[in-house]
């Protein structure tokens, strides 16, 4: 009996041991691990960002003469999960890359446990400049805040006239917090003045304090940097209070609940984004649209589109490196340049930040509709 | 702050402070009459938005129609969760009825984000509730008349059924003890599906004046309110209608007038309703208008 449940110790001890490492040594695949938010307040993120990067994966499906396997996990919207999910696709899944997440907070939680197991990880639209800070193995395809910030700061101070701009803020997340101080020094580096700043949290509904108090300052423009359903609702109990000024947000806004939610309260929204389809330049990004509106019957836009870039970039980098090993990706993607993508031409430097250009948009007849590019 | 901005506030302390008051009278009620803490109230108000929703945007129904229904239905739920959750745990210790109605919550929002999906949803609202009033410079919404108004409205039929009816008696008696009750010949599950059934349809009744209010429906969207309401409830003193009402009422100015006074305080909103709950807790347990419990 000893010797039976010695033998059957030692055995389970032998498959333990070894199946991680034939796994990874059997790469007939390359795995890419995904973790966005397919469920809780930043839902349709994780959501428009999948879709997108399914269609990626339907217009290119090997690299260096392999599959590429995909491996979703949810994060739902939440910081630890997010942690967690990281360390899953690299234990669990063996995978070779990670794209995610789609919001700064999230991927600030995950990026130091990819960079620790040195495997490169791309996030489609986390913006805080706190996501590769420090970091070797964390790269991005969007733009940063303090970029997005201050083109929102020229552009309400130069085409709206505005001079006195008041901020409600989402303190509970870093995205928000970081993107409302880098509008506030840059609108007040041009000479207007921030009357009001109040805050709110993720998942408040109830703005009308907040607003109110605002009205009192008669500012003649609110910039809302907050998630879509935030912004959506800030909008909508703006009207109702009779705070009748401007609204100014940023990416976070493009997304299709904006419209829904806020419906007639949203018109006349203005924001900084990642793309708009009437924006698209590149040969890629002709194919990937008509991929993304075949396979899903949507529009594509600007969240979607950055999950796709996200995943090709990740294949590029590996097409030059002529590897899946992870030191070696990292090193090639530290080397992007003028990348083609969906979104534009990216250039990605040593710290893993992309250069690129963002796009205005605006909400009219309940659609998002393009306003402009401007290049950094 | 000028006199407009202030009555503002005032106004916007209301429409909130009416709807915590609405949310925490179902929930108090089941409290008052099973002393069961129903953690899954937020979430059955959750239910009760969707299947309206639905009744509008799936079937088509006129906004009232499908209110109804989705009332009803939700009364339904409230019965079923009883039978199913409740009922195998009514004479286990009060602990495990309350890990129970933990399980119940959870339940309800991870089949929700299942079947309805994780994005939110823009609620209708009908035009009537949508028009925007002015008196004096403050503007408000149809719906801020209506909502105390509905409130008002529930309290009553809450009060008459507990005081009035026959049921109600029943629904008292078991209050004070449950096992003398069934010796009484009383059929308890009965009585106690009935609470769950009104408290439920209250949920149902809040949770739409809610989605009005704030037009976004979600799987998770009954955690918050569910949680103020809760707070709303202790203050008032759990078990006691009236003093809901008034502690959703308290709450909503709280909360209001911390952002008003103090802008920079806004971040610290929700922070307030919780020390508020660990407060009363400490010093007055029973609450502003509950009785004493001889523990």
């Amino acid at each position: 009996m000893k010797r039976l449940l010695l033998s059957v110790m030692v055995l389970s001890l032998m498959v333990c041991v070894s199946s991680p490492a034939f796994a990874a040594d059997k790469d007939d695949t390359v795995r890419i691990g995904i973790f966005l938010p397919m469920t809780g307040g930043v839902a349709a993120y994780g959501q428009m960002e999948y879709a997108g990067i399914q269609a990626a994966n339907k217009i290119k499906p090997t690299v260096l003469g392999k599959k590429v396997e995909l491996f979703l996990v949810d994060t739902k919207s939440d910081k630890i999960e997010a942690a967690n999910a990281v360390d899953r696709l690299i234990k669990k899944n063996n995978v070779h890359a990670i794209i995610g997440e789609a919001i700064s907070g999230n991927t600030i939680a995950g990026a130091p446990i990819a960079d620790k197991a040195k495997i490169p990880m791309v996030s489609p639209t986390a913006t805080n400049p706190l996501v590769t800070q420090n970091r070797q193995y964390i790269f991005r395809v969007c733009f940063i805040d303090p970029f997005q910030g201050e083109m929102a700061a020229k552009y309400v101070y130069d085409n709206l006239g505005s001079r006195k701009a008041a901020i409600l803020v989402d303190i509970a997340q870093d995205y928000c917090v970081g993107l409302a101080n880098f509008f506030a020094k840059s609108f007040i580096l041009k000479g207007g003045k921030i009357v009001a700043t109040t805050y709110c949290q993720t998942g408040d509904q109830d703005f009308t304090a907040q607003l109110s108090s605002i009205m009192a300052q008669k500012p003649d423009i609110l910039y809302i940097p907050n998630y879509y359903a935030e912004v959506a609702l800030a909008c909508k109990q703006a009207a109702e209070i009779g705070l009748n000024v401007p609204v100014f947000s940023g990416d976070g806004a493009q997304a299709p609940e904006l419209i829904q939610i806020g419906g007639k309260d949203v018109e006349g929204v203005v924001f900084t984004g990642h793309f708009e389809k009437k924006a698209a330049s590149t040969e890629l990004a002709k194919k990937y649209i008509a991929m993304y509106e075949k396979e899903t019957g949507k529009e594509a836009s600007g969240f979607d589109a950055l999950g796709a870039d996200a995943y090709f970039v990740i294949l590029d980098a590996m097409e030059r490196a002529k590897s899946i090993n992870g030191t070696k990706v990292r090193d090639a993607l530290a080397n992007t340049k003028n990348f083609q993508a969906i979104s534009g031409t990216i250039n990605i430097g040593a710290d893993g930040n992309a250069v690129k250009s963002l796009v205005l948009i605006q909400v009219k007849n309940g659609n998002f509709t393009y306003l402009d590019t401007v290049n950094p | 702050m000028d006199v407009t901005i202030l009555l503002q506030q005032f106004i916007n302390a209301l429409s909130l402070g009416s709807l915590y008051g609405l949310i925490a009278i179902g929930y108090t009620m089941v409290y008052g009459i099973l002393r069961l803490i129903n953690f899954a109230h937020g979430d059955i108000m959750m239910m009760g938005c969707f299947f309206a929703f639905y009744g509008i945007f799936m079937f088509s129904l006129s906004w009232w129609a499908s209110f109804v229904i989705a009332i009803v239905l939700t009364a339904v739920l409230g019965i079923m969760i009883d039978r199913g959750a409740y009922r195998p745990v009514r004479n286990a210790p009060r602990i495990s009825a309350l890990i129970t109605a933990i399980g119940v919550s959870f339940l309800l929002e991870n089949v929700g984000l299942v079947v309805f999906g994780g994005r939110p949803k823009g609620f209708p609202r009908p035009e009537f509730l949508g028009t925007i009033h002015e008196l004096w410079g403050v503007r408000f919404l149809g719906l801020l008349i209506w909502t105390p108004l509905v409130t008002l409205l529930l309290l009553a039929f809450i009060l008459f059924v507990v005081y009035r009816t026959r049921v109600g008696r029943a629904m008292r008696c078991i209050s004070f003890d449950m096992e003398t009750t069934r010796l009484m010949g009383v059929d308890v599950n009965r009585i106690v599906a009935i609470t769950f059934a009104i408290g439920s349809a209250v949920a149902a009744a809040g949770g739409i004046l809610w989605a009005m209010k704030y037009p976004q429906i979600n799987p998770l969207m009954g955690i918050i309110p569910g949680l103020k309401a809760f707070v709303a409830a202790v203050l008032g003193g759990i078990g006691n209608v009236t003093g809901a009402m008034a502690g959703g009422l308290l709450l909503g100015f709280a909360e209001i007038f911390l952002v008003a006074i103090n802008p920079d305080l806004a971040g610290y909103r929700d922070a307030i309703a919780f020390a508020i709950l660990i407060l009363i807790l400490l010093f007055r347990p029973s609450g502003l208008m509950g009785e004493k419990l001889p523990e």
